[in-house]
C-alpha cells in the first residue's frame, strides 16, 4: 500500500510573528521556517505503517516556493521515500493545494492520504476534507489512532465532547491531530540519505491546475493588546479585586 | 438571497455554538434558513425555529444523518444550497462545522472562509490567522460564501422567533464512513465554550489526581466549566476535550482563571479574548502573566484551597 503525505512549509511555531508596517501580511523576511507540526505528525504515522508491514511506499507532497524541498529533504529524514513538489510563487490557498493533490493522487494512486488537519501559519483546517471531497473518497479528520487492516482503517477522531472511531473502507483521507504520535527526531545519518532520495519538482500547470486565489487578502493587523494587569499580594487581595473591581464573582 | 445556517445539534436540541452561527448570519441582512440534518431530530428543529432571525427551518431527517457523518451530510448540504439558491452558507467553527463545511466548499468549487470574527460586507470578512497573533480581512471572489464562524465573536441569537419547519427528501446514504463509538465526556459542569467562568489548569498541576482535587473544588464554588493546556492534556491529566488554545477549544468566558498554566502562545490564542483572567503560577516569569489581569505569584497547591475557602 503506498501512503501520500501532503506537507507544508510554514513559520516554525516557536517564532513570534510579526505583522509588516504597511499592513500587507507578517514578516517573513529571515524567518525561521520548518514543517507544519500536524504534517509531522502525518510523515511519522506514514512511516510508522511502513515500518509495520502495513505500507510499502511513503511519498511526500509540497507545494509552493522552491526551498519547499528543504522541508521534503525533513519528510525523507524521517523516512519517507521520495518526494514530489509542485513549484509555485503563487500564494497557494487550501482548494488549490487539494486541486494539485487530487491530481498527485490520481497519477500515484495511494490507497491513503495522511495529512495535517490544519497548517499553523493560515489555521484554516481545510485541506484534507477538500481533497477526500474532490476524490469522493471518507474521510477522518483529528485523528488520534490510526489502525489500518486489510481494506479498512479504523480512525479515533477527537471531537468536541470527547473521542469517536469512526470504520472508513480504503482508499481514504485522514487528518493527524496532535496526540497521535510523537513524531522522531532525524538522525545524522537519515538526514544524509535523505539528500539522495528522489525529489521530483513539477509545475501545478504539468498537473493542469488552475491555482488562481479565490480570496484577496486586503489587510493584516496585529490584535488589540490586553492591557498589562496587576500583580496582587495574596488570595485575599485577589478575592477583594475580583469581588469589587473587575465585578465577576 | 438567502442564507443557509447548519444547525450543530444533538437531536434533541441545539448546540450553543447553533446560536451564535445565527447571530452572524443575521449581520448579512437577509432571510435565515436553518438546516437540522439528523436522525428524529424534530427536536433540534423545533428550537432552531424559535431563534430570532430565522425564516425557515429546512429538517431533514434520516437514519444517514444520525451520527454526522461528513460524507452523506455533504451530499445533502450540496443539494440543498444549490436548489435553496443561497449566497452564503455558515456553520459553527467547531469539530462538527470544521469536519463537513470544507468538503462541501470543495464539492461547490468554492474557496471556505475558516473561523470568521467579524462580517465586514457581504464578501469581506475577518478572521485571525498565526493562532490570533494576526488579524486578516479577507474578501472572498467566489458566487458562494462558505464560511464556518468562531462562537466566541458572535453573541448567542434570542429565543423570539417562530419560524416554520418543512421537511425536506433525504440523499441516499453513501455507505462510507460508519460511527463504531463514541467515548463522551459526561460531565454537570457547563460546556466550555460557552461557560461563563473557566477553571484551568496546566502542566503544574503535576498529576490527574492532583487536578482534580485541587481544582474541582474551586470549580464546583464558582459554576465553572473546567479545562487545561496542551501539557496537562499531553500528560493524561484530563481527556483531549479539556484542551483550550490554538487547535483546541476557543473560549473567552467572563472569568479565566489559568491554574499552574506557563502561557504557550498556542494556548493564549484561546483563550485571550476572556474578560477577566486569572493567574496563579509559582514562576513570576511565566508569560501567562503579561496577559492575565491579575497575578498571583504562588504555589498552587496552597493559593488554591485557600481560594476556594475565601469564596
Amino acid at each position: 500500500m503506498k501512503i501520500l503525505v501532503p506537507i507544508k512549509r510554514v513559520v516554525d511555531y516557536n517564532v513570534k510573528i510579526r505583522v509588516k508596517a504597511d499592513q500587507s501580511g507578517v514578516e517573513l523576511a529571515n524567518i525561521k521556517m520548518a514543517m507544519n507540526p500536524f504534517d509531522e505528525i502525518a510523515v511519522e504515522e506514514a512511516v510508522r505503517l511502513k515500518e509495520a508491514g502495513t505500507a510499502t511506499e511513503v511519498v511526500a507532497f509540497s507545494a509552493g516556493v522552491a526551498q519547499c524541498q528543504e522541508t521534503l529533504r525533513t519528510a525523507m529524514a524521517i523516512g519517507a521515500d521520495r518526494g514530489i513538489l509542485a513549484e509555485t510563487d503563487v500564494d497557494l490557498q487550501p482548494l488549490a493545494v487539494a486541486k494539485l493533490l487530487k491530481a498527485v493522487v490520481d497519477k500515484e494512486q495511494p490507497r491513503l492520504v495522511i495529512l495535517g488537519k490544519q497548517a499553523i501559519d493560515d489555521d484554516s483546517n481545510q485541506t484534507g476534507q477538500m481533497l477526500a471531497a474532490l476524490l469522493g473518497w471518507p474521510q477522518a479528520t483529528f485523528a488520534s489512532k490510526v489502525e489500518v487492516s486489510g481494506d479498512s482503517v479504523r480512525v479515533t477522531r477527537e471531537i468536541d465532547g470527547g473521542l469517536e472511531t469512526l470504520a472508513l473502507p480504503l482508499p481514504a483521507v485522514i487528518t493527524t491531530d496532535l496526540r497521535l504520535n510523537e513524531p522522531r527526531y532525524a538522525t545524522l545519518p537519515n538526514i544524509m540519505k535523505a539528500k539522495k532520495k528522489p525529489l521530483e519538482t513539477l509545475k501545478p500547470a504539468d498537473l493542469g491546475v488552475d491555482v488562481t486565489p479565490r480570496l484577496t487578502t486586503l489587510k493584516v493587523v496585529e490584535p488589540a493588546k490586553r492591557s498589562a494587569g496587576v500583580l496582587v499580594a495574596d488570595v485575599a487581595q485577589l478575592v477583594e479585586k475580583l469581588k469589587n473591581e473587575a465585578k465577576v464573582i | 438571497m438567502p442564507i443557509l445556517v447548519i444547525a450543530e445539534h444533538d437531536n434533541a436540541g441545539l448546540k450553543a455554538a447553533t446560536l451564535n452561527t445565527v447571530t452572524a448570519a443575521s449581520k448579512l441582512g437577509a432571510d435565515i434558513d436553518v438546516l437540522v440534518a439528523g436522525s428524529a431530530c424534530g427536536g433540534a428543529a423545533a428550537a432552531a425555529a424559535k431563534l430570532a432571525g430565522v425564516s425557515k427551518v429546512k429538517l431533514a431527517d434520516a437514519a444517514a444523518y444520525a451520527e454526522a457523518g461528513a460524507e452523506n451530510l455533504a451530499a445533502l448540504l450540496v443539494d440543498v444550497i444549490k436548489s435553496g439558491g443561497y449566497s452564503h452558507v455558515l456553520a459553527p467553527a467547531s469539530s462538527f462545522g470544521k469536519n463537513v463545511l470544507p468538503r462541501v466548499a470543495a464539492l461547490l468549487d468554492v474557496a471556505q472562509i475558516s473561523d470568521i470574527v467579524s462580517i465586514e460586507s457581504a464578501d469581506t470578512f475577518v478572521r485571525p490567522i498565526y493562532a490570533g497573533n494576526a488579524l486578516a480581512t479577507v474578501k472572498s471572489a467566489d458566487a458562494i460564501k462558505i464560511i464556518t464562524v468562531r462562537m466566541t465573536a458572535f453573541d448567542a441569537a434570542a429565543e423570539s422567533g417562530a419560524a416554520t419547519v418543512e421537511a425536506i427528501a433525504a440523499g441516499a446514504d453513501l455507505g462510507q464512513s460508519k460511527l463504531v463509538g463514541r467515548e463522551l465526556t459526561k460531565s454537570a459542569r457547563p460546556e466550555l465554550g460557552a461557560a461563563k467562568v473557566i477553571v484551568s489548569g496546566g502542566r503544574g498541576m503535576g498529576s490527574g489526581d492532583n487536578y482534580r482535587t485541587v481544582l474541582e473544588p474551586l470549580a464546583d464554588k464558582l459554576g465553572a466549566a473546567m479545562g487545561a493546556s496542551r501539557a496537562a492534556v499531553d500528560a493524561g491529566f484530563v481527556p483531549n476535550d479539556y484542551q483550550v488554545g490554538q487547535t483546541g477549544k476557543i473560549v473567552a468566558p467572563q472569568l479565566y482563571l489559568a491554574v499552574g498554566i506557563s502561557g504557550a502562545i498556542q494556548h493564549l490564542a484561546g483563550m485571550k479574548d476572556s474578560k477577566v483572567i486569572v493567574a496563579i503560577n509559582k514562576d513570576p516569569e511565566a508569560p501567562i502573566f503579561q496577559v492575565a489581569d491579575y497575578g498571583l505569584v504562588a504555589d498552587l497547591f496552597e493559593a488554591v484551597p485557600q481560594l476556594v475557602g475565601a469564596l
